[in-house]
């Protein structure tokens, strides 16, 4: 397991709309996140985006991004929240 | 997802845990030795605790908060533990130790730490002068400061019983009630008295760094009775066998929080890391209380028949569930059952279904033992220790931790309330037993420790 992850893992959750992607990645990108990779899917029935992006270029720390992620999910009726990889690494894998 | 092997479910179930389910890790304790800090004056070596207390944990409530924010991980409390202040302040001169409890206080403060446990002394073979000091000062020390926690073992299953000791804190405790009589008794909240006390317990009001520790370590408890809660309710249908994998599995995701948190502390401060304590360990938040996990289980009201045993295979499922988490499990490890710090319990208690009684059987199959429990407050000092030596006795014959802290609440009765707001909670006092104990406890000396064989 590296130890020197400097990746977040962004989850969006709500009912699908346009443009849901383009406005999540428009935060990300304004704050020098890239994006790695993305997944999409139905969880019930919500829809259930996945992304995972790379700070290491970030221009805004973990919590100030959080805040504009909750600030758009507003504006978009979802519910958006980001997380340090490492979280999801030391839950689910040994 | 293939870059990141994880599943959707897996990262919506975390994402669920620490949103709507009150994970997080309540406390990165830091326990600091003040082996160093002994002088023959005692204002010196108070002097000497508050630079070293300040100098090591300088950093720790900043790096609490800098690991809160990158990880998303809520950390309710940052704490320290420090040398049992007998040990310490023993070298000094002087006929009590109210002075080195106010240093530690100050300490705290300047740290920005809302609790510093280790005004403490081990006693359970016998008193040295220091220790007679100590728990002499005990209740002035409690009512005059505020982040200071105290502790005193009085037995252990090596040691057997001091129940001259036993005896004693049943006046301190009393004394601390008087003390405090103006904030329902509030220095009894902060101690705690043990049967076989850990060196290494990171959880409030009974954490000290024992004398096997090292210099300066990390050590961290985890929560989450919500996140296992919800785990049990999602299984209405699962037997027994099946539930306890379920609360296994629970507690091993939570554990592993603990163990990133603790190891990303230990980094950052550059100190070593000690142990997660894998307790459950209730808040008066709605939903993050053990009682109503046992009640998820299949009960009307915890304390009613079956409780023990409910609550026997959650402790051991926890135990389990979250050895494989850590590398280094420690504390005292298990369900906790403080009364006033979990609001089932305080409505069995307030229902009157949870009794005194019932709350003593419970305590051998968990951690730690009869917390936060609210009695009369004419309730006799040696009523409080005959209960103290009952605890004790289950302790030292089953080989585990045990802990009472009473609160005789000054001026209350039976159906009345004791509020101390925050973690501490609130607690109806419960009615104990009015027949007399006195000629026991009187008697004192030890009950000598028991055999280690003949196991039945």
């Amino acid at each position: 397991m590296s130890d020197k992850s400097n990746r977040i893992i962004v989850t969006v959750v709500g009912h699908d709309r346009t443009g849901i992607i383009a406005e999540t990645a428009r935060v990300l990108a304004d704050a020098g996140v890239n994006i790695v990779d993305i997944s999409q899917t139905l969880l019930g029935e919500f829809f259930v985006m996945i992304l995972l992006a790379d700070v290491t270029h970030a221009s805004v720390g973990l919590d100030a991004l959080k805040m504009q992620l909750h600030a758009k999910a507003q504006q978009l009726g979802l519910k958006i929240d980001a997380q340090h990889e490492d979280v999801f690494k030391f839950m689910h894998r040994v | 997802m293939r870059s990141v092997y994880f599943d959707p479910e897996e990262i919506m179930e975390t994402v669920k845990m620490v949103q709507m389910e009150n994970l997080d890790i309540r406390t990165i304790t830091m326990g600091i030795s003040l082996r160093d800090c002994a002088h023959p004056e005692l204002a010196q070596s108070a002097r000497r605790a508050y630079e070293k207390i300040c100098r090591l944990a300088e950093k720790l409530v900043s790096v609490g908060d800098a690991l809160e924010r990158e990880y998303g991980i809520p950390i309710i409390n940052r704490r320290i533990s420090v040398t049992p202040i007998a040990l310490v302040a023993e070298s000094s001169a002087g006929d009590d130790y109210v002075l080195m409890a106010q240093a530690l206080d100050r300490a705290a403060a300047t740290v920005g730490v809302n609790f510093i446990g280790g005004f403490s002394a081990l006693v359970e073979k016998g008193f040295t002068h220091g220790d007679r000091i100590l728990i002499d000062s005990l209740p002035e020390a409690l009512a005059v400061t505020e982040r200071v926690c105290a502790s005193i073992n009085v037995a252990s299953t090596r040691a057997g019983i001091n129940m001259t000791a036993v005896g004693r804190m049943g006046e301190i405790i009393l004394a601390c009630a008087k003390a405090t009589a103006d904030r329902d008794g509030l220095a009894c909240a902060k101690l705690v008295v043990f049967c076989n006390a850990v060196e290494d317990n990171p959880f409030m009001a009974g954490a000290f760094h024992g004398i096997g520790e090292p210099e300066c370590v990390i050590n961290v408890g985890v929560s989450g009775p919500g996140a296992v809660l919800s785990a049990v309710r999602r299984a209405p249908q699962a037997d027994l066998g099946e539930l306890a994998a379920i609360i296994k599995r629970s507690a091993f995701k939570i554990t592993r929080m603990g163990e990133l948190i603790g190891r990303r502390a230990s980094e950052r401060l550059g100190v070593p890391f000690g142990i997660v304590d894998l307790s459950l360990a209730p808040t008066p938040a709605k939903g993050d209380s053990v009682a109503q996990i046992l009640e998820a289980m299949g009960l009307e009201r915890v304390g009613t028949h079956g409780s023990t045993a409910a609550l026997a295979m959650l402790n051991d499922a926890v135990k389990k569930g979250g050895a494989m988490a850590s590398s280094h499990v420690g504390g005292l490890s298990g369900a906790f059952i403080p009364v006033s710090e979990d609001l089932g319990m305080i409505e069995a208690a307030q229902a009157g279904t949870l009794t005194l009684d019932k709350l003593e059987a419970m305590t051998c199959v968990c951690s730690v033992g009869l917390d936060m429990i609210a009695v009369p407050g004419d309730t006799p000092a040696t009523t409080l220790a005959a209960i103290i030596a009952d605890e004790a006795a289950i302790g030292m014959i089953n080989r585990k931790t045990t802990a009472v802290r009473l609160i005789p609440a000054p001026g209350k009765t039976v159906g009345d309330f004791v509020e101390f707001g925050g973690l501490l909670g609130r607690a109806p006092v419960m009615a104990v037993h009015r027949q007399s104990s006195q000629d026991f406890v009187r008697r004192g000396g030890r009950i000598p420790a028991p055999i280690q064989a003949l196991n039945n």
